[in-house]
C-alpha cells in the first residue's frame, strides 16, 4: 500500500509516539530545569536512568525492526541519521552544553513541559528557536566549500 | 540502600519508568513510520514555513516539518495527560530566572542545530543506532553543561 494512503493513520501513530515521550519526560520529571540542574550538580542522578532507560529500549528497537520487518508497519522505509564527528559537531555540542547548563532544559522536556503548564518554558522555547534560526542564517551566510555538514 | 538514596535522594523508580517510555515513544514511532525522533530539527523544519533562505528550503526540513509539528503535539499532550491525571493538578513551575531560560535556551537551539543533534537527537536516537560521533558529542555537551552550570552555581547566586 503505498505510503499516502496512510496519512492518517501515520500521523496518530506520530501523535501517539510523541504523546509516550512527552509522558515519559514528564513522569521523569526532565521537564524540572532544577532536577536537571541537579544532575549536573552531581547531586542526583536520576538523568543517567532516564538516559540509559530510553536507549535499553531503542537499541533493540532500531537494530531488530528492519531485519525483522523490512519496512515500517504503516509503510515507507527505515530511516537512517548517520551521525558525523566534525569541527561542527564538537563545537555545536559543546554550545548545547553551554546552555544545557546554564538554563536545565533541552528540546525535548521545553515542549512537553508547556503541556503540564509550565509557561516559564517559553522563555527557553523562544530561545531555542532563535538559535537554531541564527544558525540557519549563518550557515546560509558561510560559503558552501566551507561547509561541513553536507545538505542531505 | 544508602548508595542507592546518595545517588538518587529522590527515588529511582520515576527516573527508569520514564525512561524507559522516552524510548517506547522512540521505538514505536520507527517500528510504525520508520522515522528518527529527535526534537532539535523541528525548530529548524518549523522556520521552513515562513523563512524563505536555502538552508530553511532543503529537503531535509520541508519534507519532515510536518509530521515533526505532529509529534511535538503529542509530547504536549503527553505532559498534559501527566499533568491532569498523575501529578494532582499542581502546575508545573520553575525558580529559573527568564533571562537564564532565554539565554541558555538561544546556546540550546544555535549548538544543537550545529552539532545535528541534542539530548534526544544524540542521546537517545544516535546512541539507540550505536554512533559514535554521538556518543562524543554526548560527552562533549554533558562537559560544557557540567562546567557551566557548576560555575553559574558559583557566580550567579
Amino acid at each position: 500500500m503505498s505510503v499516502t494512503s496512510k496519512t492518517l493513520p501515520r500521523a496518530l501513530a506520530t501523535l501517539v509516539a510523541g504523546a509516550l515521550f512527552g509522558f515519559g519526560l514528564s513522569l521523569s520529571t526532565m521537564i524540572r530545569p532544577e532536577v536537571v540542574l541537579s544532575f549536573l550538580h552531581l547531586n542526583d542522578f536520576g538523568l543517567m536512568l532516564v538516559m540509559g532507560g530510553a536507549v535499553a529500549v531503542v537499541v533493540p528497537a532500531y537494530k531488530l525492526a528492519p531485519r525483522l520487518l523490512g519496512r515500517p508497519l504503516l509503510g515507507d522505509v527505515f530511516r537512517r541519521h548517520a551521525s558525523v564527528w566534525n569541527r561542527d559537531t564538537l563545537v555545536g555540542a559543546a554550545l548545547f552544553g553551554v546552555g544545557w547548563g546554564l538554563c536545565g532544559v533541552c528540546p525535548g522536556p521545553a515542549i512537553a513541559g508547556l503541556g503540564a503548564g509550565n509557561w516559564s518554558l517559553l522563555w527557553a522555547l523562544a530561545g531555542i528557536a532563535l538559535g537554531a534560526l541564527l544558525q540557519g542564517l549563518r550557515s546560509d551566510a558561510r560559503p558552501y566549500n566551507q561547509r561541513l555538514t553536507p545538505d542531505l | 540502600m544508602n548508595l542507592s538514596l546518595s545517588l538518587f535522594p529522590l527515588g529511582w523508580q520515576h527516573y527508569l519508568l520514564g525512561g524507559l517510555l522516552v524510548g517506547a515513544g522512540t521505538a514505536l514511532l520507527f517500528v510504525l513510520t520508520g522515522r528518527i525522533g529527535g526534537m532539535s530539527t523541528l525548530f529548524s523544519s518549523t522556520w521552513s514555513f515562513v523563512v524563505r533562505r536555502p538552508f530553511f528550503q532543503q529537503a531535509r526540513f520541508v519534507d519532515s516539518r510536518n509530521w515533526r509539528l505532529v509529534y511535538a503535539l503529542g509530547l504536549i499532550l503527553g505532559g498534559l495527560v501527566w499533568w491532569l491525571g498523575f501529578a494532582g493538578g499542581v502546575r508545573e513551575a520553575t525558580n529559573v530566572p527568564a533571562w537564564q531560560l532565554l539565554v541558555g535556551g538561544i546556546f540550546v537551539g544555535y549548538g544543537a542545530r550545529l552539532g545535528n543533534g541534542c539530548t534526544s537527537g544524540h542521546g537517545i536516537c544516535g546512541l539507540g543506532s550505536l554512533q559514535w560521533p554521538s556518543l562524543m558529542a554526548v560527552l562533549t555537551f554533558m562537559a560544557t553543561a557540567f562546567l557551566t552550570a557548576n560555575l553559574a552555581a558559583r557566580w550567579l547566586s
